[in-house]
């Protein structure tokens, strides 16, 4: 973890104008596997169908969970940028913790969906969810390891008011794993 | 091009109790069978509102270099226009399979 400023000739953060364009090819990522389920979407030949597998009461609470992290990072980088690192590290373990039960969410709709008949295998409809929420859920997952490191080493005192920029591009990740949700929710579970 | 200071934790909180009102009428329309005929285009809103909210304020575009704008938008919107035309293209040759299948 630097803190050495690299700013480009127009004068932004390098890490940060690399990451933006990284965020940029993501969308590439996922649009394209909307795309895939939109496509296959009412076409599987055999049961079970969306109507009669997705749970939307609990992954409304899923949906929640994630946008309340998501306000836990905005916070903690506020907490960083004034260099109140006591409330840094209360929320960036706040939001690591909403993912991570963002995450147990998951898993749990995963293997009541696996009980229920539906694997990658049984139709359209199996493969193109599980692929994009699978997807997905993995980015999650690194979102949560990033915000744990970065929580270890603000509490071995490694975190400091000049590593905001470094929280700053974590918080990106994380908002933008939150919008992806954002549009599987609508697309996917809402929009049957 | 620079970047700006970001919004305060207020206007952080108002955003999450914005996000959150959005997200109960999604749920709320989805369960509201009056709303059926026009569901599709109400959550696509409803979506795009929440998405445009948080890239805004909690991603700080609204702030930032506009040149940070271009690298996320630019790949949106190319991304939106391939899924539309894949699912033209797409959606087009299936029906026209399963047509001919069914003939």
């Amino acid at each position: 973890m630097t803190t050495h400023a690299t700013h480009t000739s127009l004068g932004l953060d390098s890490r940060k104008m690399a990451f933006w364009a990284f965020i940029g090819s993501e969308c590439l990522l996922f649009t394209s596997l909307i795309s895939t389920y939109l496509v296959y979407k009412g076409r599987s030949v055999v049961g079970p169908y969306p109507h009669e597998i997705l749970n939307i009461p609990f992954t409304s609470v899923s949906t929640f969970d994630l946008l309340m992290s998501s306000l836990m990072m905005v916070l903690a980088l506020a907490a960083v940028q004034r260099g109140d690192m006591k409330w840094g590290k209360i929320w960036l373990f706040s939001t690591a913790l909403l993912g991570l039960v963002f995450l147990g969410g998951q898993v749990v709709e995963f293997t009541e969906f696996v009980h229920k008949g539906l694997t990658l295998q049984t139709n359209l409809f199996g493969c193109t969810f599980f692929v994009l929420t699978g997807t997905h859920g993995a980015h999650v997952t690194v979102g949560v390891l990033w915000l744990l490191t970065l929580w270890v080493r603000a509490l071995q005192g490694k975190l400091t008011v000049a590593h905001a920029m470094t929280v700053e591009i974590t918080g990106l990740y994380w908002h933008f794993v939150d919008v992806v949700w954002i549009v599987i929710f609508t697309v996917v579970y809402l929009i049957q | 091009m620079t970047e700006h200071s970001h919004p305060t934790s207020g206007v952080y909180l108002r955003v999450a109790a914005v996000l959150v009102i959005l997200t109960v009428l999604e749920v709320g329309v989805f369960y509201v069978p009056a709303f059926h005929p026009v569901l599709v285009p109400v959550l696509l809103v409803l979506s795009a509102a929440k998405f445009t909210l948080v890239v805004m304020f909690y991603m700080h575009l609204q702030a930032d270099s506009k040149l940070f704008t271009f690298l996320f938008g630019a790949p949106l919107l190319l991304a939106a226009v391939v899924m539309v035309a894949l699912l033209f293209l797409l959606l087009g040759a299936l029906t026209l399979r399963g047509a001919a299948g069914a003939g």
